[in-house]
């Protein structure tokens, strides 16, 4: 059964009278947590938690929490792609972050998080795969980002989005010892230089409730949609990425008024992003401290 | 590579500890907001977390347990913990280890006052440098006790290890990988039991005597780290 | 049982600490008292959760501060319908199990063949009733026959910590008594956390949920209480 796209999936009830209380302060423009219909909830960040990786964020989005890493490892290429390194983005909902999540296989909605991520990165080329070439045709980088989902309350994609952009940004190549083809090493100890990006990439998820949009739904939120729209967003004010979710449609103009909203509020993340890669140092602690 | 000298001239280790050293230690307790308890462990660069669920409804049923809760734990580290990139599918080593840990706690839990039900424990090895089921088992006996469910005693859970012919605590991955001997073990400190024990590796009698005594000194130092992180929770609140 | 104690009334304890030294008893075996949340084990009385310690007179136990509802006989819930079948309504009650509500309880001359439960109840409704059967050998079995007992139509639904609900009461219900008296709201509080609020206006409920949070947060703060009036005062713009 795992494999199978199942609908509704499993979901926590939510109590009929939170339910109207949710659609009730939607209609007069508020949200229960207090926020306006078109703010985030707060952001958190931290940099390299994990030195071991080649690069590292945990972000908070409210309660939800993210943390991304990335490997890079040795590998062939793809054979119509020799001359390129190869992205690979993975998700997990490990079973710590929600009492409804349980051990096992990555499901539809962590896979649809990956791939959705993965897209936005590999279609505006966010990443210099060519430049991540060891021997032509023969060996490339082999980037493994790795998304673990600690504490889930809503709008995953977001705050996965945020980890992996800092995270690739943070990654840092190692130094490889090439003999031959066969032999080739990898010493983690020498780290010298970032991974080549071309441009960052963000996500911002916009809830559509009757005639309402909202930003950053947090998972209450989420249960009373009627539907989802997750903009990708470059940092030249490009979309890059899109995906609807939910079980009911959307009518153009307002789709259109989503997006407005999803790009101005893509400026500000990408503006949160300058701020925290100008000044990593800021973002890092010696231990994992995820109290903010 | 060429085995590194792990007990150098001066009669320290690599990273400068003494013998009877512990890295240093990090312990934060409730740090998740949906799980019912929760804790993050650092024993120097390894890092875990732990969470619980329950007691709980089984599923599925044919689970259930007549007399008392049924414990279930997950031990498994992230994909980007290790040097090498780990596959997140589940290995021979993560089932063995998921299973003593399970068995090191349900010898404090009081299990018999949950009948039917179950404690979930997830444990994720964040950054794995040696020691990652002893932090581990340190880690999900805090969230246990998070989850205010009743046992016995807290569990530290510390490693011994024979380096260079020399006995020492809490090895690190290179002092693990170039040693003789890994001994890890968990510890009930006030009431004095050993709940974990693992011998991977060559020991006389002598020294597997020695190495106990060794280990028991330094779980009750982490004992003790535990003890204050479960009070600073508290504390946290009287400060804000 | 002599015993000569060795903590403070109040003070914060975690699963393994000694509580106190038993002058005239030894226990070869542990001896446990869950709803005291000690044990009793060589001569000396442990703690087996993180709590505050409850010293009258001569006799101690410990107040748990964190741990899910476990229901009892008797005890006033809050309940979400979570399924129907033919004949009765299960109820999630924050729970390790499931609670069950006979069709009977609620429809006169039940007849599953004539009356569709759906018609009464439906999912997500929430239910204020009491436990009327519960032996842990089987789900409990609620009743909503009494006053004040059924579906919940008005008001505000405000979820706590179950541990908190002595705290939310006080002793001899004298925090209840403050909450209700100062802001003149109707309170009822379930055992299992849930608190079903009326109140005359916004500004009393949003003053009433404050001093709650302010409860949920410092339960083992001394002059609790008195916290708790000075916030009701300033927020209700009563002066101080």
């Amino acid at each position: 059964m795992k494999n199978v796209s199942i609908t509704p999936t499993k979901q926590p009830i939510i109590p009929s009278i939170k339910k109207e209380t949710i659609k009730r302060l939607l209609k007069k423009g508020e949200r229960i947590d207090g926020r306006s219909l078109d703010s985030y909830r707060s952001i958190n960040i931290l940099l390299n938690p994990i030195p071991k990786a080649e690069g590292s964020a945990l972000v908070k989005i409210g309660n939800t929490m993210v943390m991304t890493g990335v490997k890079l490892e040795i590998g062939t290429p793809y054979s119509d792609r020799p001359n390129e390194g190869i992205l690979q983005v993975h998700a997990e909902f490990v079973p710590l972050a929600s009492p409804t999540f349980e051990p096992g296989p990555p499901d539809e909605d962590a896979i649809e998080v990956a791939r959705v991520i993965d897209r936005s990165l590999r279609e505006p080329r966010a990443i210099k795969l060519e430049d991540l070439v060891l021997i032509p045709g023969k060996k490339v980088w082999l980037i493994f980002n790795d998304l673990y989902l600690l504490d889930y309350d809503g709008n995953v994609v977001d705050a996965g989005m945020l980890s992996t952009i800092l995270a690739l940004n943070m990654a840092k190549i190692p130094y490889v010892n090439i003999t031959s083809e066969e032999n080739i090493t990898i010493d983690r100890s020498t780290r010298i230089k970032p991974l080549p990006l071309n441009l960052n990439v963000v996500t911002v998820t916009i809830g559509i409730f009757e005639e309402d949009l909202i930003v950053d739904p947090c998972l209450e939120e989420e249960l009373v949609l009627d539907s989802k729209i997750t903009f990708a967003i470059d940092e030249y004010n490009r979309i890059v990425g899109l995906q609807r979710t939910g079980m009911k449609g959307i009518k153009t103009a307002l789709f259109e008024k989503a997006m407005e909203l999803a790009l101005s509020k893509g400026r500000e993340l990408h503006e949160l992003l300058r701020k925290v890669l100008n000044n990593p140092e800021n973002y890092i602690k010696r231990n994992l401290v995820i109290e903010f | 590579m060429e085995k590194p000298v792990l007990i150098r001239e001066d009669g320290l280790r690599r990273d400068g500890r003494r013998p009877d050293e512990l890295r240093p230690i990090h312990i934060e307790v409730g740090v998740l907001k949906n799980a019912d308890g929760s804790a993050i462990v650092e024993y120097g660069k390894t890092k875990v977390i732990a969470a619980t669920y329950g007691p709980r409804e089984i599923y599925p049923k044919h689970l259930v347990l007549p007399d008392r809760a049924l414990i279930r734990c997950r031990y498994h580290m992230a994909p980007f913990s290790t040097s090498e990139h780990k596959s997140p599918a589940p290995s021979r080593r993560e089932i063995e280890l998921s299973k003593v840990i399970r068995e090191a706690l349900e010898s404090v839990v009081f299990t018999e006052l949950f009948p039917r039900t179950t404690i979930d424990i997830f444990i994720e090895v964040l950054q794995a440098d040696g020691g990652t089921r002893t932090a581990g088992l340190t880690a999900a006996s805090l969230a246990l006790a998070d989850a205010g469910i009743p046992m016995r005693d807290l569990v530290a859970g510390v490693a011994v290890g024979k380096i260079d012919g020399v006995l020492v605590l809490d090895i690190d991955e290179i002092e693990d990988e170039y040693g003789e001997a890994d001994m890890p073990i968990g510890y009930a400190a006030s009431i004095d039991e050993i709940v974990l024990l693992q011998l991977n590796g060559v020991l006389t009698p002598d020294e597997m005597k020695e190495a106990i005594k060794l280990a028991k000194k330094g779980a009750e130092q982490i004992y003790k780290l535990m003890k204050e992180a479960l009070h600073r929770k508290y504390l946290r609140v009287l400060e804000s | 049982m002599k015993m000569k104690i060795l903590v403070a009334d109040r003070q914060i304890v975690r699963p393994g600490d000694v509580l106190a030294i038993i002058e005239d008893e030894f226990f070869d075996k542990i001896v446990h008292d869950p709803s005291k949340h000690i044990y009793m084990y060589g001569n000396r009385v442990y703690s087996d959760v993180v709590g505050t310690v409850n010293i009258v007179d001569d006799s101690l136990n410990v107040i748990p501060l964190e741990g899910t509802y476990f229901p009892k006989q008797g005890d006033l819930v809050i309940g979400t319908i979570s399924a129907i079948g033919i004949t009765n309504w299960v109820v999630d009650i924050r729970a390790p199990y499931k609670a069950i509500l006979n069709g009977s309880e609620l429809i006169e001359g039940f007849n599953p063949i004539i009356h569709n439960l759906r018609d009464y109840l439906n999912i997500g409704d929430y239910i204020l009733a009491k436990i009327a059967v519960f032996d842990r050998t089987r789900d409990p079995v609620l009743t909503v026959k009494g006053k004040d007992l059924g579906k919940i139509t008005e008001g505000v639904i405000i979820e706590v910590k179950p541990s908190r609900v002595p705290r939310i009461i006080g002793r001899k219900g004298s925090m209840l008594n403050i909450l209700t008296t100062m802001t003149n709201c109707q309170i009822t509080v379930a055992q299992n956390g849930v608190l079903w609020i009326r109140c005359p206006d916004n500004d009393r409920l949003n003053a009433l949920i404050k001093a709650i949070k302010t409860i949920e947060e410092k339960p083992h703060v001394r002059g609790l209480t008195e916290e708790v009036r000075i916030i009701l005062m300033k927020e209700l713009g009563l002066g101080v």
